[in-house]
């Protein structure tokens, strides 16, 4: 009866250690952490390039009033396509990636808890992948009811509505195994001595983000369900006839859609926060008060999501709820600016790459904050709402906020994964480029909004043609200097170049800078003692 | 060269226009203030906040022999840069809250108008008020020869207002107050006029609801603003705001124009439906001579109740009420075809008349015109 | 009995395995057959099951390595924590996500239908009245009853409450040693749920046949099938695991100290007897 599978329990600790898989196998069926890492990071930036070519065929028909290139209902699934592929497909796998590199090797852990589930997570987001950009080719082609999906149009959608709703389905699942994954691995796996408030910075924004995302995401599975019942069951939920409202799926998604941006934000947060006093030779300052902020940031997060809906029209009251509690956010983001600010105060600063694209992120991003603070008060929501004033404050955050923040992270912790220095010119030309070229895109499409232009329009009035041009022109730059870093940074400092140290930064701190760069396919075996 | 013109639209975006469309509603102007409030005070706090960091990154630098300090942390600090951001947060939430009840309160409107949002037009029915019964369509009067197709150049130049044009503008008196309802027929719209500070979603099935009063006369535009489908950019609104004597005539035409348009001459009725709908033409515009017994004023005007001709053969009649004859006016002006068949009908079995002709069809009264 | 002959590393690390892709592949063709199947292309029913089915063997062989590696003693406590942590956060999971159909549920019934019933609404629907259980404000539904508490859900309620405690009897049972006594209660507890389910059939049968209450019958259909659909599939899932739990305590497997499975399982058979309690209120009652 019984069961002695053990007898091969030898005197390793780890069943690995015989074997370091090598071909696509180790891919493959990888258990890694650092090559799932690795993994997520190839896959969210291929998924970058693919939502970048789509934005810039919105851009290419934007750069002219009139309908050059598409038909409306084309431009209308490129910009569907975009904000998916860019929301689940590249900044969420980013940060995932990130954070199997990274977590474990902060914390002194051997690996994440679960490292097949690991894989599992990972070995999600190419089928999901698939199927999203594969809709583009079924009959209809790819849903055009803009990213957030809204019904009832996305009843009207063909089979790539469902393509997509099952790949949103696919990802969150991904998403929830990955996010009990990190909360497990950090509950559990600290070194000893690494109390959870002496735990770098990254860390925990990755946990607070874990558990905004174990919240949300069967949250957006369920109002998708929804959706699909709606369009095959011939449920009503969202159809007014039948005693539904499309209102409803609206406070749904945005249950789910307010919480993810700052899923898309906090980790970002994380990121900075290890850069800037790494550079300013400065310990970080408010530690605690980072800690807290990132905290109520989640917390208030759940309470605001229907400043999203200040036109759908709801009771007084709730708008006024709405947006006091929105409003309320810069408070603890806030906080978090400031102490950048403090960090960096009387420190001793050098501005390698890393630093010039964290002190670009607190730039840049503040100024998504304000916009959208200002988008906050209702009344100014009301005007601006659903038109590019809009799309230019979250491509301020998510654009110069989270991916600035991951090309920060890049630079800082790169050498750790490559073994070798990335060159530090080309890494300026990359973060000067993209800084004024983001700017060039990005700005003038304040002035659109403010002026009227609605978005997700396939055609303008002609009034708005000149900003247009200029953004048009500001993306083809900025896809430019992403393609530099791929061809120019990237790719040669995995091939070879000036050897990293195992601590490359003298200002760093952790202990991830223990090991050496590369750093080794198993770290921390037996867990470091952390002081 | 087609690409578009030289000039700003009216009443809607300018060329190079920087910030929000001139106000013409006093939420309009309420918002405009709050929004430069705002970007004042966002602006005052980015120049600080990047003030000190500038400073601190210009002289706390390796390079210049700095050497860092180890505080890492201040209690009193922190609990300031906590509590100052919240009251100014407060400030800022303070007017907006007046504005917002301001826009939500609906009540006592002069005029009501329900807008559907329709895949891609809009419809507009007057409800309340002056002009009520008006509806009518209003779709994007840009022809397609200037907005082009992929590969096709677009043959026409575009004009000023180029996709903020359409053939049935709404029309409202000014200073009035606007109540708009809005619902749509297939997905979510959402109808806006910038200058006006207005904007509210056209929820299918649902009905919500938004105010204005425009204090200036002229055109204002706005486009649909909920993605509906492919041709979401090619559904504008168009609102022309008009002096309160313009406002009664541009309803009396349009009245006529619907009463003209809503009665198809070649419908065919049964005698019940045309008693009905002549008594109400009769007594919108002949009891005044003929009075309500039909007995008219002796001497005056004929009486109606036993007449020859309303109780003979109705071509008789029908040439009558469309030519008039001595006192009596013409009315084939002024009287749809349905009009006149009713009336007449009526007139032939009412009181004491039981015409052996007793019913009188649209189509007969349109054969007679020619 | 289970082995524990050699400590148990510090954390074990499993190493690579094929099973993960293999069940990324496999879900995607049940997806692509999903979604050619609701758009009723008859071979995407296929895709769509073989898919599942695939799905399944790649679990079963996954789960029997990690059986394998538990029973081969590499499980050491500090893992046992994360078992822990992992499964009360993936019940977390599943709270949220019917979170989102009560969320519905309330939405509709509190605030939608009463608005579609107001003053302002009777531009659009003159004769609408907020009744639960209505025909929608179209009129375009097809007449149907309600479904009340009695007796189905009463006597699901009770059974359901019952496999509680007889699952509760067999943790006791496997704490002290009594491996039969262990396997009979868990028997019990999982023919309750079978018989839960087979009650749940037998009303949505009678709900088409009798109340004409449908999938289709507007907001009340829609939410009734799918809260209740949905916890269904939730029973099912839970029976399953209490199945391979059951057959796992056949083989021998567990000691009285480590048998987290069990009690994962268990976990989750709770969390799913009290969404129920729940439901039994809220759409049964009120
Ligand atoms: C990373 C993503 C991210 C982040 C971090 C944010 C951050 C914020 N967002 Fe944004 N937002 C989006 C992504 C994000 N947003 C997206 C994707 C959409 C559009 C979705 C769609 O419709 O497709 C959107 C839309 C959106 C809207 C709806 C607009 C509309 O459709 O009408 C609103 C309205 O309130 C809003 C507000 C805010 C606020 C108040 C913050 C705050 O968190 C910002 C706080 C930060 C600061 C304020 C700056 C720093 C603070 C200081 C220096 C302190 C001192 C300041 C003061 C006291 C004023 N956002
Ligand atoms: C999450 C992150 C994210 C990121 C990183 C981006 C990146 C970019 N986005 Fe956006 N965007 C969204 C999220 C994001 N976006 C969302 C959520 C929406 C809303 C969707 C909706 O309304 O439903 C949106 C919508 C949106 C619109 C509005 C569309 C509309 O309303 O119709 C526009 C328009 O300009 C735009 C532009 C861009 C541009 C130019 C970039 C650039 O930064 C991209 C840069 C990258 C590249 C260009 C790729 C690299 C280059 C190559 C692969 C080689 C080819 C290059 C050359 C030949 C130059 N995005
Ligand atoms: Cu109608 Cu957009
Ligand atoms: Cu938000």
């Amino acid at each position: 009866m019984s069961t002695t599978t053990a007898d091969h329990a030898h005197d390793h600790s780890h069943d690995h250690a015989h074997d370091h898989p090598h071909g696509f196998q180790r891919w493959l069926f990888a258990t890694n952490h650092k090559d799932i890492g690795s993994l997520y990071l190839w896959f969210a930036f291929t998924m970058l390039l693919a939502g970048g070519v789509m934005a810039l065929g919105i851009r290419s028909e934007l750069f002219q009033p009139g309908l050059q290139l598409m038909q409306p209902e084309f431009f209308n699934q490129l910009t569907t396509m975009h904000g998916l592929v860019m929301v689940f497909g590249a900044i969420m796998p980013a940060f995932v990636g990130f954070a199997n590199w990274m977590i474990p090797l902060q914390i002194g852990a051997s690996d994440m808890a679960f490292a097949r589930m690991n894989n599992f997570s990972f070995w999600l987001m190419p089928p999901a992948a698939l199927l999203l950009l594969g809709s583009f080719w079924v009959p209809g082609g790819a849903t055009a009811a803009g990213w957030t999906l809204y019904a009832p149009l996305s009843t009207q959608m063909g089979p790539g509505m469902d393509m997509a709703i099952f790949a949103v389905h696919i990802m969150g699942a991904s998403s929830i195994m990955g996010s009990i994954n990190i909360i497990t691995t950090i509950l559990n796996m600290r070194a000893p001595g690494m109390t959870l408030m002496k735990m770098p910075m990254f860390c925990w924004t990755w946990l607070i983000t874990a558990y905004l995302l174990i919240a949300v995401m069967p949250v957006l599975a369920g109002a998708i369900t929804m959706t699909l019942t709606d369009r095959h069951f011939g449920t009503s939920f969202f159809n007014a006839a039948g005693g539904g409202d499309p209102v409803m799926y609206q406070h749904i998604f945005w249950f789910f859609g307010h919480p993810e941006v700052y899923i898309m934000i906090l980790p970002a947060f994380g990121i900075v926060s290890q850069i800037v006093p790494a550079f300013a030779r400065k310990p970080l300052f408010g530690y605690a008060s980072m800690v807290y902020a990132t905290a109520s940031i989640a917390i208030l997060s759940f309470i605001v999501w229907a400043h999203h809906m200040f036109t759908t029209g709801m009771p007084v009251t709730a708008q006024l709820f709405f947006m006091y509690a929105t409003m309320l956010i810069s408070v603890p983001t806030g906080v978090k600016v400031f102490n950048w600010v403090a960090t960096m105060w009387k420190g001793s600063m050098t501005f390698e790459t890393p630093m010039l694209f964290a002190v670009g992120f607190i730039f840049v991003f503040t100024m998504g904050g304000f916009t959208g603070l200002i988008l906050a008060v209702t009344p100014i929501d009301i005007q601006l709402q659903d038109t590019y004033y809009v799309v230019a404050h979250f491509h301020y955050v998510l654009v110069a906020g989270s991916l600035f923040a991951l090309f920060a992270g890049y630079y800082y912790w790169g050498p750790k994964w490559t073994g070798f220095m990335y060159n530090e010119t080309r890494g300026k030309i990359h973060f000067w480029g993209s800084l004024i070229l983001f700017n060039v895109t990005f700005f003038p499409m304040h002035f659109l909004g403010l002026a009227g232009m609605p978005r997700r329009y396939a055609d303008y009035p002609a009034q708005f043609t000149d900003f247009n041009q200029v953004a048009t022109i500001g993306a083809f730059g900025f896809g430019l200097m992403q393609v530099y870093f791929i061809l120019a940074v990237v790719i040669p400092s995995i091939k070879g170049g000036i050897p990293a140290a195992a601590k490359p930064w003298d200002g760093a701190e952790g202990l991830e800078w223990t090991v050496p760069s590369p750093a080794p396919f198993h770290t921390f075996e037996e867990p470091p003692e952390f002081k | 060269v087609v690409n578009g013109p030289a000039v700003d639209s009216q009443g809607g975006p300018a060329i190079k226009q920087l910030n929000l469309q001139p106000p013409v509603t006093q939420i309009a102007e309420q918002i405009y203030s709050i929004h430069n409030l705002m970007l004042v005070i966002c602006l005052v706090i980015f120049v600080a906040v990047f003030g000190v960091m500038f400073y601190s990154i210009l002289k706390h630098r390796k390079s210049v022999g700095h050497k860092p300090a180890t505080f890492h942390e201040s209690t009193a600090v922190e609990i300031a840069w906590t509590i100052v951001p919240f009251i100014i947060v407060i400030v800022m939430a303070l007017p907006a809250t007046k504005t917002v009840v301001a826009m939500k309160d609906t009540s006592n409107a002069d005029i009501t108008i329900k807008a559907t949002g329709m895949q891609w037009k809009w419809g507009y029915d007057y409800l309340k008020g002056e002009g009520e019964g008006i509806s009518f369509l209003s779709t994007l009067s840009t022809p397609r020869t200037q907005v082009g197709a992929p590969g096709v150049e677009p043959t026409e130049k575009r004009g000023d207002n180029y996709l903020l044009e359409v053939d049935n503008e709404v029309i409202v008196p000014i200073n009035k107050k606007v109540r708009i309802i809005t619902t749509a027929n297939d997905v979510i719209h959402s109808w806006t006029i910038p200058a006006f500070g207005v904007k509210q979603d056209a929820i299918p099935g649902f009905v919500r609801d938004t105010w204005f009063k425009a204090e200036k006369i002229g055109t204002y535009r706005g486009q649909c603003v909920e993605l509906c489908g492919k041709e979401h950019a090619f559904m504008p609104i168009v609102v022309k705001v008009v002096s309160d004597d313009d406002y009664k005539k541009w309803v009396d035409v349009k009245k006529k124009e619907m009463a003209a348009k809503a009665d198809d001459p070649s419908k065919v009725w049964t005698i019940d439906e045309l008693k009905q709908r002549g008594e109400k033409v009769y007594a919108a515009n002949c009891v005044a001579c003929h009075q309500a017994t039909g007995k008219g004023v002796p001497g005056a005007f004929p009486a109606l109740d036993g007449s020859a001709v309303v109780t003979g053969p109705k071509e008789a009649q029908v040439g009558i009420v469309l030519n008039g004859k001595a006192g009596m006016p013409a009315w084939k002006a002024t009287l749809s075809d349905t009009e006149i068949a009713a009336v007449i009908t009526y007139t032939r079995n009412s009181w004491s008349n039981k015409a052996e002709q007793n019913i009188v069809q649209p189509a007969e009264v349109l054969a007679a015109r020619k | 009995m289970s082995s524990q002959h050699a400590k148990a590393p510090y954390y074990f690390v499993p190493g690579p395995s094929k099973w993960p892709v293999f069940a990324g592949t496999t879900l995607l063709l049940t997806m692509i057959g999903a979604s050619a199947w609701v758009n009723g292309l008859a071979w995407g029913s296929y895709l769509n099951l073989a898919g599942i089915a695939l799905t399944l063997v790649v679990l079963y062989n996954w789960f029997g390595d990690a059986i394998a590696e538990s029973e081969g003693g590499k499980y050491s406590a500090r893992i046992d924590v994360s078992f822990r942590w992992s499964m009360s956060w993936f019940i977390f999971s599943e709270v949220m996500f019917f979170a989102a159909f009560f969320g519905a549920l309330f939405y509709a019934r509190s605030i939608s239908m009463p608005w579609l019933a107001d003053l302002d609404h009777k531009v659009l629907w003159p004769d609408f009245a907020a009744n639960w259980g209505n025909t929608g404000p179209a009129g375009t539904i097809e007449a149907f009853k309600t479904m009340g508490p009695f007796p189905i859900p009463t006597i699901n309620t009770a059974l359901l409450l019952t496999s509680g405690v007889t699952l509760t009897i067999s943790h006791h049972a496997l704490r002290e040693g009594h491996r039969a006594k262990t396997a009979f209660w868990l028997f019990a507890t999982v023919l309750l749920g079978a018989v839960f389910m087979g009650f749940q059939a037998y009303e949505y049968i009678h709900a088409y046949h009798e109340l004409n209450l449908k999938l289709t019958s507007g907001i009340y259909g829609s939410t009734f099938f799918m809260l209740t659909g949905f916890h269904g599939f939730h029973v099912t899932m839970g029976a399953i695991m209490l199945s391979v739990v059951l057959y796992r305590v056949m083989k021998g497997h567990f000691t009285p100290e480590h048998h987290f499975a069990f009690e994962g399982a268990a976990w989750y058979w709770h969390f799913v007897d009290v969404v129920w309690l729940g439901l039994y209120v809220v759409v049964y009652w009120l």
